[in-house]
């Protein structure tokens, strides 16, 4: 096996008539993190679900560990694979902890496993276990709420995480910071990541590869440094804040001299 | 003779009327939930039935009660003079709310708690017993309510086919022109109402799991500000 967990070929999908992806190719190798930037309704998350198989391709296909999603079992699949999303979606009734516990729940783990693993994934992200695992999803941050959400896809130690738009629901400061944390995490972890977001920063930050998606098209894919060089007009529109930002600071710093 | 005095006079007869009143609301409700529950799940499985049966349960409730006890005389088996005639008219009354709200609470579980369950691994079935039927026990239980506050109010007619309960003073206060006796029946199927009120508004508290009803995403995730829902 060439080392790809995850491998599109010629995978298009429609949605009412409507062509939301087309001709996608794509492989996401073993340990890296590969990030689909894009802005809204370019497909990412479509391609996202298709790895989950929350969708089914509309033709081509899409192997998971080298075999196509259609001859997975969806439950065996999902469960081999952690799901986050940009609305967490905790659920409300349960604690933190049994919220973490989902699948090692539905994997009918013992009850000392599941409370070891959640005491541990907690700690690893930065929540002291003995103050969260009793407390509701309603008496958390937002930042907070998404590290559980993080958590609880790692509960299983799926080799494979998908995250769509984790963090674009927190403020600047604790997005940045849980960024910084997830980077150190996942050095430590080693996961299969397929990341989706629509922010330029987020993908060079985290991405060990990029690609680049409209209209339902990779456009460009690789390394972020050859991301920066590439002259795709779509690139140079995702730039063009950034540069923006970087003028502004130049105007600033001299008038103030 | 004041109404205190028939009360005390008549007590075993007062008792043992409401005991059938009573008996034919609980009947009739608990076999409404075991219909209506169901066809709430199911209509959030299969959209195609939504129409179809919250449009049979919405006719149902169309038809005069009086009418519809009436009817049911005539129908063999489940039919007939009685009470199996009156629990079957009152299961029919009962379906619409529990119907309707099942459905709701469903609905109302937000998408998001659905997309992490299911991607995640959860299968339809765990997804619903574990998350959007605990989620929505307390409109589903609101349902309950007012199918079951409802139902003691229609069962009073159902005296005029021979099933017993409050309405039997009722009618007869009305036939020979005596307040007192209507008052006998009225009054106490009015206490009854509220007391069941009051026994499942306290249920509904008690099982409603915590954080249920708390605000998660800044959306009214409150229980009963939906349109349509009955609470």
């Amino acid at each position: 096996m060439s080392g790809a967990v995850i491998e599109f070929v010629q995978v298009s999908h429609t949605i009412l008539g409507n062509r939301v992806l087309s001709d996608l190719n794509l492989e996401v190798h073993r340990g890296e993190t590969f990030v689909l930037l894009g802005r809204s309704g370019c497909g990412k998350t479509t391609t996202l679900k298709l790895v989950n198989r929350l969708l089914d391709p509309s033709s081509g296909r899409v192997n998971v560990e080298g075999r196509s999603t259609r001859d997975w079992d969806p439950i065996r699949l999902r469960r081999g694979i952690g799901y986050v999303i940009q609305e967490v979606g905790l659920f409300p009734h349960r604690t933190v902890a049994q919220n973490i516990a989902l699948v090692p729940s539905l994997e009918k783990w013992d009850e000392a496993r599941t409370r070891n693993r959640v005491e541990e994934l907690l700690a690893l992200l930065g929540l002291e276990p003995k103050h969260y695992v009793d407390r509701f999803p309603w008496q958390l941050s937002g930042g907070q709420r998404q590290r559980v959400g993080v958590a609880r896809a790692l509960a299983a130690d799926p080799p494979i995480l998908l995250m769509d738009e984790p963090f674009g629901a927190l403020d600047p400061l604790t997005r940045s910071e849980i960024q910084q944390e997830f980077q150190s995490l996942q050095q430590r972890l080693g996961k299969t990541i397929l990341f989706v977001t629509h922010d330029l920063a987020e993908a060079l930050r985290l991405g060990t590869r990029i690609g680049l998606m409209k209209d339902g098209a990779l456009k460009v894919s690789g390394t972020a440094s050859k991301l920066l060089v590439s002259d795709d007009p779509e690139i140079k529109l995702f730039l063009e804040p950034l540069r923006a930002l970087v003028e502004l600071g130049e105007t600033l710093s001299s008038r103030g001299n | 003779m004041s109404l205190w005095q028939f009360l005390l006079e008549n007590g075993n007869e007062v008792l043992s009327l409401t005991g059938q009143h009573l008996w034919m609301v609980f009947v009739s409700v608990l076999i409404a939930a075991a219909i209506g529950i169901p066809a709430g799940v199911l209509m959030t499985r299969r959209p195609g039935l939504e129409k179809g049966i919250l449009g049979f349960a919405s006719v149902v409730q169309t038809i005069p009660s009086l009418a519809l006890f009436g009817f049911l005389i005539l129908v063999p088996i489940v039919g007939g003079i009685g009470a199996s005639s009156a629990i079957v008219a009152l299961i029919l009354y009962a379906l619409l709310p529990i119907v309707r709200n099942t459905f709701i609470g469903i609905r109302k579980v937000d998408p998001a708690i659905r997309e992490a369950g299911l991607g995640m691994g959860m299968t339809d079935r765990n997804l619903l017993l574990q998350v959007e039927l605990p989620l929505s026990l307390g409109i589903i239980l609101a349902g309950i309510r007012v199918a079951a506050i409802t139902s003691v109010g229609v069962a009073t007619i159902a005296a005029a086919i021979g099933a017993g309960g409050l309405g039997v003073y009722i009618f007869r206060g009305v036939a020979s022109v005596n307040t007192t006796l209507i008052l006998a029946g009225a009054i106490p199927a009015a206490l009854l109402a509220l007391l069941m009120d009051f026994g499942l508004n306290q249920l509904e508290r008690y099982l409603s799991p915590p954080g249920a009803n708390q605000e998660v995403r800044g959306d009214s995730a409150r229980r009963g500000n939906a349109k349509g829902v009955v609470s």
